[in-house]
């Protein structure tokens, strides 16, 4: 069973960054890292290829300046092999630019099943692995909670507003998962030393027969027309515990008339 | 000048148009002249609700069955697009089928997506998007460029719904063409997760809880002190994560957002996550061991201290009141 994961390259989110003045972006010119949320769709591939016994994982992802160490962490997690697509006409590119990308590269393999994140820990856009599944005419299902794959078709708990359906799915498809779908290992030393002999295929827009017109600030077809400072909420009150915070607490109630 | 239609995809469940549904078709109908609804389901039941809230017409598509929603509802809006009755601008709430529906879409139309929006605004003739970013410290406007038409994702909460009288929208088939590959989904069953008290969005006060009240059992102070206030229990992302409460119970970005008139945050630091989904309630008490941390730049009422120690306080406080 052959699994694509699309991982994403984030600045430290302790780091949240700032948008750039001239472009109106965030600015990516700081170390990436592997997004959190991607570790789950990483591990869950891993656990899958152990169960069927036999594929391999490979990473798929987009960031500026083939910067990968990013996906170092998750070759050392245990993925085989990663394709990285970088290219200066990808800047400013919106999610259905990078769907694009991401799609192009995911096809020149020919994988069973692809995972992704259900979102990114820095744009949060959440439509990236559906736009992926439509340019590629695939089903998906998105927000997964639990995978298990009988056969040829996956079994799937989709988060729902109520609860969850269970949705089964032919292969191949796109699952998007949510964070906590299973827990990620940590990278072994081993894993480590071995991810940095790991095949990373480093391609531009041009390999994958991509335009560079169509995708990146050419093909957002959005602008920026307004920044401005969200208003603040008004800084409450601080006090420190001396016993007798649930006094406090129970006053501030009252004042709101709400027990 | 201005909008002419917009089109909102509606959500309902049971018979009943969800609350975010009617907070879109309220907002859309502030700048549009025209505002319809694309569902599916049992629409002649749904047209009362939506056309009470200002619903022009609804777009059915019937009942999907066991599909999921996304296929469908993007290739009858994109169907209805090339064939040149579509609307200048399609809304969809950030919901599970409503990103599904979106996305889906976007790739259809070959248009992009104006993401987590919780404003919006008419500029000419063409509508734009407020995004709030670093978790809500500023606000970015963002509008479409080209011709076409334009797909928002919605924040649920972003709009009060409020009814405007209309009398029934009329509803009219619409068909949802070829769907290719995409639509071989199918639902084997539905789970409700059980909660008792009032729901987490419509609760009017809410307490929740989150890693730093150390361990899964120590939730259950959570759990009383919601009831003893009537109050729904939410938690953070990192505790839902980890397993102690179901997915339903979050409050934040990839959860729920939540206004309520009380918002009591229970060992919860405040990571931009969080902070998106709770920073628009009205008062917010925050206890927390860290005097640093986030959440007190949002309270109202900040208590740094041990929640180990307040909660079982404020507890027996409340059951002394009876």
């Amino acid at each position: 069973m052959n699994i694509v994961v699309c991982v994403k390259q984030i600045p430290d989110p302790a780091d949240p960054g700032a948008l750039d003045p001239e472009t109106k972006t965030l600015k990516r010119d700081v170390k990436l890292i592997l997004d959190e949320s991607d570790s789950y769709g990483v591990e869950m591939a891993l656990q899958l290829v152990d169960e069927a016994g036999s594929g391999e994982v490979r990473l798929v992802s987009m960031a500026p300046n083939n910067e990968m160490s990013g996906l170092r962490t998750a070759l050392a997690m245990g993925a085989a092999s990663a394709v990285l697509v970088s290219d200066d006409a990808l800047a400013g590119s919106d999610a259905l630019s990078t769907a694009k990308v991401l799609a192009a590269a995911i096809n020149r393999s020919e994988p069973t099943l692809i995972l992704a994140a259900t979102e990114s820990s820095d744009g949060y856009t959440g439509t990236v692995p559906v736009q992926i599944a439509e340019i590629l005419d695939l089903p998906a299902v998105t927000f997964a909670k639990e995978i298990s794959v009988n056969g040829d078709a996956v079994s799937v708990k989709r988060q729902t507003e109520e609860g969850y359906d269970e949705v089964e799915c032919p292969l191949p498809c796109v699952v998007s998962v949510t964070a906590g779908v299973v827990e990620p290992r940590y990278p072994s030393f081993k894993g480590i030393m071995a991810a940095k002999n790991k095949p990373v295929e480093e391609l531009d827009l041009a390999a994958l027969g991509i335009e560079a017109g169509t995708v990146g600030w050419a093909g957002a077809r959005q602008e920026i027309t307004e920044i401005a400072e969200a208003p603040e909420r008004e800084a409450g009150e601080i006090i420190v515990d001396e016993g007798d915070a649930h006094e406090r607490i129970m006053a501030f109630l009252d004042e709101l008339k709400v027990l | 000048m201005g909008i002419s239609t917009i089109w909102i995809y509606g959500e309902a469940t049971n018979g009943v148009v969800s609350t975010t549904t009617l907070e879109l078709i309220t907002g859309a109908r502030q700048l549009a002249d025209t505002v319809e609804v694309i569902v599916h389901g049992d629409a002649s039941s749904l047209a009362s609700q939506l056309g009470e809230y200002g619903a022009a017409s609804v777009k059915s598509i019937g009942d999907l069955g066991e599909s999921l929603a996304g296929p469908q509802v993007a290739s009858a809006i994109a169907s209805a697009v090339s064939e040149g009755n579509g609307p200048e601008a399609v809304l969809c709430a950030t919901t599970y089928d409503g990103r599904d529906v979106a996305g889906r879409l976007s790739a259809k139309l070959d248009v992009p997506v104006i993401t987590n929006v919780v404003e919006l605004k008419v500029e000419g003739d063409r509508l734009l998007g407020v995004e709030p970013v670093f978790g809500g410290t500023t606000n970015v406007t963002t509008g479409f460029t080209g011709s076409g038409t334009a797909i928002f994702l919605v924040r649920p909460k972003s709009f009060e719904a409020e009814s405007s009288g209309g009398s029934a929208a009329n509803v009219d088939a619409i068909q949802a063409g070829d769907t290719g590959n995409t639509n071989t989904s199918v639902v084997k069953d539905r789970f409700v997760e059980e909660t008792t008290g009032p729901k987490l969005d419509e609760a009017a006060i809410v307490v929740s809880g989150g890693r730093g009240l150390g361990e899964p059992d120590k939730y259950e102070m959570i759990e009383s002190l919601a009831k003893l206030l009537k109050a729904a229990p939410g938690a953070s992302r990192a505790v839902v994560d980890s397993g102690w409460v179901p997915y339903s119970y979050q409050v934040g970005q990839t959860g729920k957002v939540v206004k309520p008139t009380v918002y009591l945050a229970c060992g919860i630091s405040g990571a931009t996550q969080h902070l998106v989904g709770m920073k628009g309630s009205a008062n917010i008490i925050a206890i927390n061991k860290d005097e640093e941390a986030p959440i007190f730049g949002v309270a109202d009422l900040g208590i740094v201290g041990d929640v180990h120690k307040v909660l079982p306080e404020l507890i027996s406080a409340l059951e002394s009141r009876g």
